[in-house]
């Protein structure tokens, strides 16, 4: 299950936060500092898993962006890494060559996006097209 | 309108936020907004509710408090519109968490968008349930969650699917509702569908043992055949990745099989072929084919599989070993991990592969590799292993030289056949990395030593070879130089030469050098200092010739502003110039130190012990010496302290150190008597040294001897004759009266010609530690005593409480008596026995007097 979902740039900016477990605000914020202290000082060649409180966290870098899962111990990270990246890819198409000032302009398509992508901590879809289409149809309703 | 109302757009908000220079302007701003947002709600502007929203998330990102915003969101939902609900539904999910009481008021508006007939109003509201819903909200709004996982719309269906999965897991008592719509959904064509459905099924698995029946009887097959079409499927474009289709299916299908399988022979068995066709056909070039490839070999491992299948699994992860991608190294290690106790065989052959992760650059590949390495040591490979370790022991980062170090020398303490091998690789991990070495593991190794009389003469040797190249080891230099100190005749005169050993010449001067060396070092610390002197006094006893040059060096110490090291340098110095005829019997060579109660009492005892604490013999050479209690250098355990009062393990008495434990006991804090202990140190002391010997002859010039030297708080090396007597005095438990007795018989504490003490024991039941005293005073001669007051000091683990006497006038002739009532806990009650010492000052005749003794004769068991 996934427990948070972080984008977070180099300077410790959070562009996008999704929880699926209950925390205070306090708590949310610490969470962001100490998961960005983590991963923001760690060097390329050493894995992308890390060990954060009793879960671990998936990270990888973006250009300037940290895309960082939090994931239960018993998880498959190398398949979280590839859930990462799909997102990656439907926020390039969506955008047409996304770069960070389009996700802080435009946050609640973003998460529209990660709300047609994942639900209650687990994959809802895995077509990229049909994530595309969908938010499609969705702009139509506005 | 309120022309400061919320007129700018989401946009320009943006916009004026991030061109702010500095985090006050930033703030201006955003409280402008806020009290411009705050305004139209208490207004309850309905136009640019959404804008006003929007614009709230933002700033809530942004990190500021919003709290005034969650009604908002409310009416947003309660609107009709779907522009307005989508952005006050995704308030909700942002703003508020389930903890949130102000959730239930949503509850009512979820469950008429549940029942909308658009249906992306009714995806909104099943999105909105599945992330934040709390509990009573899955309670009220399961039933209609169920009902919408049979609708036509394969997106509400999916959606439905992944709500259900929250409200499981919130309600575990409501997995039943949902096990028939769970099975039918793995008949499902749609991608979307049929992966929210397997996850559905997972996570009833996990809730409840009843629907992981159901689903085992029901959906195995189904199951395998998912797994089998998409494994097999042409190239569909749409949900290809890395040439795989669909890999996140592949991975959830694996998942669920693996809890379907687990601990059930029939189903595994049904699963075993499309197994081995996945882990075989998969190819492992990319990541998604890597991951497929990982998530079955974790199945394989979970059920119950055919070894055949095993070894497939365990070779895959072997590929993985050499794979260059870090990541894939680590999620093997991992897997290997779990591995080793399922298949160990196996495991062992990619031994050499498992150690060359030891050495990779990435530190959490390495820590890994160490700790499977660690589990896959066995008899037949430790030698080879450990050289290995080694050497790379040698070239290690310092950050996990100290991992490395501790895993090396716990592998050699536990296979170590031959003490040959044993004491040759601790040597050389004390060499190379000696600093991170644990005090326990060199004691150990002391303790080996010196069990290992044949090897003493090679261990000294090969310890004086090392030292000349590697004296920076502080562990290193500590075991060279009690060694030398101990064995240095065997050094010189080449005994019990081993025939790989090089012929080497040693001199007297040269032993004595290293031991200068190690004592001058700018590095060394306290305790490697207080080692040498403590190993010079050794070497002076066993090469006379030395003794002057030896007494030069010890002097230099004696102004050092170290107490410890003071004292042993003006005491060493002492018995140097003076006491020849003693010291040779004093610097003896230590018994055999008896492993088993070292290590029975390492792993007892909560603080550090050291070996040289149970010898039992009043040595001055052990390490534990320095255990004392000088000026806050060193922390005093209290090992030495129970060696004085472990009546029942020691033959000999115990060493002398602990006396002056015992003495500073007295002096520092443990008297619990009312009265204070008195001023002069000194004067108590020598009145406290001098009940060692009661009735023993003491040695007049000892005594001299201390009286000149002033100022020291301990003379325990200068005075073993009297505190022997002291020791002596202590009789082994054997000898006590009626120790099967449980109604424990009164003893005479203290008797001299003027004055009787009898105690009387009583025990509560039930709590053994504890024990009652009754403390009797008679009066035997002829005056009347005033003033009478009562002391008494007990070592460290027992506690004393006096409670106050029935009065301080105690008449003469045994014509009355004074009783007052002590209570002892002993925390070491069934280890160590009671003692106690006592002392009395009264007035006779306008005179004081004092009286002071040692009780023994405590029955045992108290």
């Amino acid at each position: 299950m996934i427990r948070f979902i972080l984008l977070q740039n180099r300077q410790g900016k959070t562009r996008l936060a999704k929880y699926y477990v209950p925390l205070e605000d306090s708590e949310k914020h610490k969470v962001e500092y100490e998961v960005h202290r983590l991963v923001v000082n760690r060097d390329p060649k050493f894995t992308n898993f890390v060990e954060f409180r009793t879960h671990k966290i998936i990270y990888r870098r973006y250009a300037g962006l940290f895309f960082s899962m939090c994931v239960d111990i018993t998880d498959n990270e190398l398949a979280y890494l590839e859930c990462i990246h799909l997102f990656v890819e439907i926020l390039d198409h969506f955008f047409s060559n996304v770069c960070e000032l389009d996700l802080v302009f435009n946050y609640h398509k973003v998460y529209l996006i990660l709300d047609e992508f994942i639900l209650a901590g687990e994959l809802q879809e895995t077509s990229k097209k049909a994530i595309i289409e969908r938010m499609g149809e969705l702009e139509k309703q506005e | 309108m309120n022309p400061f109302s919320s007129g700018t757009r989401l946009r320009d908000m943006i916009r004026a936020i991030r061109a702010c220079k500095t985090a006050a302007e930033e703030r201006a701003v955003v409280r402008k907004e806020c009290a411009a947002i705050r305004a139209a709600i208490s207004e309850n502007d309905q136009d640019y509710r959404h804008r006003n929203l929007a614009k709230l998330m933002f700033i809530h990102m942004l990190g500021y408090p919003t709290h005034f915003g969650q009604m908002e969101c409310l009416k947003l939902i309660a609107s009709a519109g779907f522009p307005e609900k989508r952005i006050g539904y995704l308030g909700l999910m942002l703003l508020l968490d389930e903890r949130q009481e102000v959730l239930m008021l949503v509850t009512n508006s979820l469950k008429q968008d549940l029942n909308h007939s658009n249906q992306y109003i009714v995806g909104l509201a099943l999105c909105a349930l599945g992330n934040i819903c709390s509990a009573e909200m899955a309670r009220d709004l399961a039933p209609e969650v169920e009902r919408l996982l049979q609708t036509r719309d394969p997106n509400i269906r999916k959606k439905a699917a992944l709500c259900s999965i929250r409200i499981i897991r919130k309600v575990p008592d409501l997995a039943e509702n949902f096990m028939g719509p769970a099975a039918s959904l793995l008949k499902e064509k749609h991608h979307g569908v049929l992966i929210a459905g397997v996850q559905l099924c997972t996570d009833l698995c996990k809730a409840s043992t009843d629907a992981l029946e159901y689903l085992r009887k029901n959906c195995t097959e189904g199951l395998v055949r998912i797994l089998r079409d998409v494994s097999n499927s042409p190239y569909a474009p749409e949900y290809d990745i890395a040439g795989i289709t669909d890999p996140f299916l592949h991975i959830r299908a694996l998942r669920l099989m693996r809890m379907l399988g687990q601990g059930d022979a029939d189903s595994s068995e049904y699963m075993n072929d499309i197994l081995a066709q996945v882990a075989t056909k998969t190819e492992s070039n990319k990541n998604a084919g890597n991951a497929i490839l990982y998530e079955c070999v974790e199945t394989i491992m979970g059920i119950e599989a055919t070894s055949g299948l095993r070894v497939l699994a365990i070779n895959i992860l072997g590929r993985f070993l050499s794979n260059r991608d870090n990541n894939i190294r680590y999620v093997a290690l991992n897997m290997l991990m779990k591995a080793v106790t399922v298949d160990f065989q196996a495991v062992q052959r990619h031994r050499t592969t498992i150690l060359e992760c030891v050495k990779d650059s990435d530190a959490s590949i390495r820590k890994r590799a160490l700790e499977l390495v660690f589990l896959l040591v066995n008899d037949n490979n430790v030698k080879s292993l450990t050289k290995e370790l080694i050497d790379y022991l040698e070239v290690s980062d310092q950050d996990f030289k100290g991992d490395l170090t501790a895993k090396i020398c716990s592998i050699v303490e536990k296979f170590s056949q031959e003490k040959l091998w044993y004491i040759d690789q601790m040597f050389k991990v004390l060499s190379l990395a000696g600093n991170y070495v644990k005090d326990d593991v060199w004691h150990a190794l002391i303790v080996m030593i010196s069990n290992a009389p044949d090897l003493q003469g090679y261990s000294v040797r090969s310890l004086y070879k090392a030292f000349q190249t590697s004296n920076e080891q502080e562990s290193l230099v500590r075991v060279t130089v009690w060694c030398i100190g101990e064995y240095g005749e065997m050094l010189v005169n080449n005994v019990g030469v081993l025939e790989m050993e090089e012929p080497m010449t040693v001199t007297e001067s040269d032993a004595v050098d290293v031991v200068e060396v190690a004592l001058k070092r700018h590095s060394s610390d306290i305790k490697t200092r207080a080692m040498s002197l403590v190993a010079l006094l050794k070497i002076s006893s066993r090469f006379p010739p030395t003794s002057e040059r030896i007494r030069e060096i010890v002097m230099q110490h004696k102004e050092n502003v170290e107490l410890e090291l003071q004292q042993r340098s003006i005491e060493f110095n002492s018995i140097i110039q003076r006491h020849q005829n003693i010291k040779s019997s004093l610097v003896e060579r230590m018994p055999v130190l008896d492993e088993s109660t070292y290590i029975g009492k390492r792993v007892g005892s909560s603080q550090a012990t050291l070996p040289a604490d149970k010898s039992s013999r009043p040595t001055s050479g052990s390490p534990g010496a320095s255990l004392k209690l000088p000026n806050g250098v060193a922390k005093p355990p209290p090992a030495p302290l129970v060696d004085l009062l472990d009546l029942s393990s020691d033959d000999v008495p115990a060493p002398t150190s602990s006396a002056t434990d015992f003495l500073h006991d007295l002096l520092g804090g443990d008297l619990m008597s009312p009265s204070s202990s008195g001023g002069a140190g000194t004067d108590i002391l020598m009145d406290l040294l001098s009940i060692g010997s009661p009735s023993a002859p003491t040695d007049v010039s000892i005594r001299n001897t201390i009286s000149s030297n002033q100022g020291n708080a301990g003379e325990p090396k200068t005075a073993p004759a009297s505190v022997m007597d002291l020791l002596d005095g202590l009789p082994s438990n054997s000898s006590l009266p009626g120790d099967k007795n449980p109604i424990y018989p009164s003893i005479t504490a203290f008797e001299s010609s003027t004055l009787k003490v009898t105690f009387s024991f009583t025990k509560q039941p039930g709590k053994p530690q504890n024990t009652m005293i009754q403390a009797t005073f008679t009066n035997l001669s002829s005056n009347t005593y005033t003033d009478f007051i009562f002391q008494a000091a007990v070592p460290k683990f027992i506690q004393l409480r006096l409670d106050p006497a029935s009065s301080s006038t105690l008449p003469a002739s045994g014509n009355g008596t004074i009783t007052q009532m002590l209570s002892v806990t002993n925390s070491q009650h069934g280890q160590k026995a009671l003692a106690m010492r006592l002392r009395i000052v009264y007035k006779v005749n306008d005179q004081d007097k004092m009286e002071q003794g040692q009780i023994n004769n405590f029955p045992p068991g108290l």
